[in-house]
């Protein structure tokens, strides 16, 4: 399997506080890996550094065979990186439709293409029927289908997830996770980074367990849970 | 895409309500000049003409979310670009608007530039506006070649004066300026639905989960202002023609800017047809008042229109921050744009 | 010879530059603290300077004196404001904020208009043509006493801020909203007397400035974007930047008058707000966001 991202030795530090400490990982084509650890563990900023948001200090990262560290988001979008916000970003006053037509529109042809795109990836979604409601009015489980929706739209060849589970109630997370097994199973890469542990388990092929800005851990769900140093850390406190 | 089947589509995919509304509004407009004075056309002039920078400006605005408060200066620079055009060279108008726009772009691309390259946002990039209408002024007011700060005048019937040259009456202006409302407004609605135009809202609504779209933010902003400027740029070359004289004070005047941007506010930001209702309920509110002051008072008291607008803004802002034309569709039964 | 000249149009730079200082500072506390803009600032200048033009000309009030009064009506006044008209709007969109005080500032420089018409008016103090001669240097009194009087209320504000208890409540809702609000400070009463205090800085710099300029309703906008000016050089909400980019700005435009030409003041100002916004946005005392 070829290798669609691979992070080498990445390391950014704010004011003397190191966020993330010389991690290295490597998401293959066609896999849905995870990153995840407690609070405050550096995931969201190894996020960032992934998506163009923020430099490494240290470290290199590279996206499909090209090096991609510091190159901004909407270049790396273009090159098939798309991601979503923790917190949810969809144009509020714009309608679902206008929201996933504005992800569409990069590889479409034309508007009419785009929009026709957009249409589709709507109903995978299940947001079809709220197609021309305001982004604004939407529930929290909608707002976050809607943000994968989007970043979908895009096309993309590895998908960045950023705790798309967050809030959501147990049956809301089943439903998301089977959308996307079958977003996998058509050929998306994804790179999760969560939290909600259930859901983890379920999709990733390969969980990376970070620690106050380390790697501690890497592997197979079964191994990683067993894996002490994940049990004393993460584990030990919320998922036993 | 031809114009042709633009427009066609335009008007396949318009709310039908709206779309009646409007070729009704423009079939009165054409035949009303039979029923109206010399006041009267001046009064429907100030209107469209309005109406025209009130939509350049709500694509800066409206669309993209940049807050311009320095418009006046495009319509300055493409008044005096026109207005020197044709004294000292006998260049027409009808030719003389494309330098006009090209000026007003190259000075919209400079404050953009400055403004986007180094993230100058929101109110610092108003003032910014503000600084560029400003010293362009002062540069007017010490550039002899031009008048200066006594101002530049074109003769009433210099050379031939005929309309190609837009030498003529309140009629002719009348004409001029709803055609140009009526350009304007198709020219945004085709950018509404067009892929710049989607960008332009992504960058609005939030500029951060644009780019993570593929949206370029910098060259989105930067295609906004420029449009703008032109589009207002083309209303200035008319709007000079129209009184015949300029005066840095008054061209390049932030009274002016903020005079600008009052009917799409009022109207509603961000719609198609705000601009043209803000217009339509601003410009004769304002002259009746004038008016009537002029007549209880006995003579004109210079500054009663703008305490009315000032007035009308916070009235506006307070209850109904997206203006009238939202609440006005919902009581005509227009559906919302589809994009 | 021309040593001296720079030495004299130095000083009075210097001296009128305290004045906008004071008048850039009222805007920079508003904005640090209950972060709006306030796009009347000028208008609420020349309003200043109206009054203190009339209680001149009406009372013989010196307007050394009455800013004290024109102070304390602009305090209540700003107080009142921001409780009844601009508090609805602090969490607004910022283009709200801006559209509710512009109309604001709109009404103000047009009645202003309509009652005392376009004309400049000039106080004429007794003493406006009085100086001091120290060596080549000239001093204007007039522009001594509006620079000490600039001084002085800046200093009373500066010490407010430091060493009472409201403005160290009023400096905690600055740095932390939420924080504030948690440890029960009354944040709606803290930013009606903040932009209270704002307004009396203005209202104390405008009773100065009818003692060194002419007042018209024509003015307002210029002094909004001076101040504006002079608070983004110095740094949005840093108190002592205000004073500095008045300082800075008042320099500038004396010697700009001087060595180019009168008109040019105001375009060397803004090449000094275009370069600050290039090179260090967040002004020269201001913090990074």
């Amino acid at each position: 399997m070829t290798t669609l991202l691979d992070v080498r030795g990445a390391t950014k530090r704010f004011r003397g506080l190191t966020a993330v400490d010389n991690v290295s990982l490597s998401v293959s084509e066609g896999e849905i890996f995870a990153v995840i650890g407690p609070n405050g563990a550096g995931k969201t900023t190894l996020f960032n550094l992934i998506a163009g948001v923020m430099k490494p200090d240290a470290g290199s990262i590279t996206f499909d065979g090209a090096p991609s560290a510091g190159v901004p988001p909407h270049e790396l979008c273009r090159r098939g990186l798309a991601r979503t916000f923790q917190i949810v970003r969809p144009f509020p006053e714009l309608t679902v439709m206008e929201n996933a037509t504005i992800g569409a529109m990069m590889r479409a042809a034309d508007m009419d293409a785009a929009r026709a795109h957009a249409g589709e990836v709507l109903r995978r979604l299940d947001l079809w029927d709220r197609r021309d409601a305001r982004a604004k009015s939407l529930t929290l489980p909608d707002r976050k289908r809607l943000e994968c929706a989007r970043a979908l739209a895009t096309e993309p060849r590895l998908l960045l997830l950023d705790e798309v589970m967050a809030g959501l109630r147990p049956t809301e997370v089943d439903r998301i996770v089977a959308i996307l097994k079958d977003i996998n199973r058509e050929g998306v890469t994804i790179l999760l980074i969560e939290h909600v542990m259930r859901a983890t388990m379920a999709l990733a092929g390969r969980i990376h367990v970070l620690h106050h800005g380390a790697t501690i851990a890497e592997g197979t769900p079964d191994e990683v849970t067993r894996h002490p140093k994940v049990l004393e850390s993460y584990l030990g406190a919320e998922a036993l | 895409m031809n114009p042709f089947t633009l427009l066609a589509r335009l008007v396949d995919e318009a709310p039908r309500r709206a779309l009646v509304l409007l070729a009704v509004l423009v079939a009165v407009l054409l035949v009303a000049p039979v029923a109206l004075d010399r006041y009267l056309l001046s009064v429907f002039f100030l209107i469209f003409w309005f109406a025209t920078v009130g939509q350049a400006w709500n694509v800066m605005m409206g669309l993209c979310g940049q807050l311009s408060l320095g418009h006046a200066l495009y319509v300055g620079l493409g008044g005096y670009v026109g207005a020197v055009l044709w004294v000292k060279f006998g260049i027409s108008p009808a030719i003389a608007i494309v330098p006009a726009v090209l000026v007003a772009m190259a000075f919209g691309a400079a404050i953009g530039w400055l403004g986007f390259r180094f993230g100058i946002e929101g109110v610092y990039f108003a003032l910014l506006t503000i600084a560029f209408a400003e010293v362009t002024r002062i540069g007017f007011d010490n550039w002899s070649y031009v008048g200066g700060a006594a101002g530049f005048f074109i003769p009433v019937t210099a050379g031939g004066g005929s309309a190609i040259n837009l030498r003529g009456g309140p009629l002719l202006f009348y004409y001029v300026a709803l055609a140009l409302m009526v350009a304007a407004f198709v020219i945004c609605a085709a950018l509404r639905r067009s892929r710049l135009g989607h960008a332009w809202l992504a960058v609005r609504e939030d500029p951060e989960a644009a780019r993570a779209l593929g949206i370029n933010v910098f060259r989105a902003k930067m295609a906004a202002v420029i449009v703008s400027s032109a589009m207002t740029a083309v209303a200035g070359v008319v709007y000079a023609f129209y009184q015949s004289n300029l005066f840095p004070s008054q061209s390049f005047d932030i009274a002016r800017s903020i005079e600008m941007i009052l009917a799409p506010i009022i109207g509603g930001l961000g719609t198609l047809f705000g601009p043209i209702l803000g217009a339509f309920i601003l410009t004769p509110l304002g002259q009746t008042l004038i008016a009537l002051v002029e007549k209880i008072a006995g003579r004109a008291i210079p500054g009663v229109n703008l305490v009315f607008y000032g007035a009308a803004l916070m009235v506006m802002i307070w209850f109904a921050p997206n203006g009238i034309w939202p609440w006005l569709k919902k009581k005509l039964g227009i559906p919302e744009e589809r994009s | 010879m021309l040593w001296s000249l720079y030495g004299n149009v130095l000083v009075q730079g210097v001296l009128t530059g305290l004045v906008y200082g004071l008048m850039a500072l009222g805007l920079s506390v508003i904005f640090g603290v209950v972060r709006v803009v306030n796009f009347a600032h000028g208008e609420f200048a020349v309003v200043a300077m109206y009054a203190a033009f009339v209680l001149f000309r009406s009372f013989g009030l010196d307007p050394f004196l009455s800013m004290l009064p024109i102070a304390a009506a602009f305090f209540v006044i700003g107080y009142g404001l921001q409780r009844t008209l601009i508090n609805p709007f602090v969490s607004r969109p910022e283009h709200e904020q801006f559209i509710l005080l512009v109309g604001l500032a709109i009404i103000m420089v047009n009645g202003t208009l309509m009652i005392f018409g376009p004309d400049a008016r000039s106080a004429n103090l007794p003493y406006s043509f009085d100086s001091w001669e120290i060596g080549p240097i000239i001093l204007d009194k007039v522009r001594v006493y509006a620079a000490i009087a600039a001084l002085a209320v800046a200093a009373l504000l500066f010490a407010f801020f430091r060493f009472t208890s409201t403005g160290v409540a009023i400096r905690a809702c600055a740095d932390n909203l939420v924080g504030a609000a948690v440890v029960g400070l009354n944040v709606k009463q803290l930013y009606a007397l903040t932009f209270g205090l704002g307004l009396a800085c203005v209202g104390a710099a405008g009773a100065l400035m009818v003692t060194l300029t002419d007042a018209t309703p024509m003015i307002a906008p210029a002094f909004t974007l001076l101040a504006f000016t002079i608070v983004i050089i110095g740094g949005m909400g840093s108190m002592a930047g205000a004073i500095v980019g008045g300082l800075l700005i008042g320099i500038a435009e004396a010697m700009a008058s001087v060595v180019i030409a009168p008109s040019m003041k105001t375009m060397v100002s803004f090449g000094l707000l275009v370069l600050v916004l290039a090179l260090r946005p967040q002004g020269l005392l201001g913090r990074r966001a």
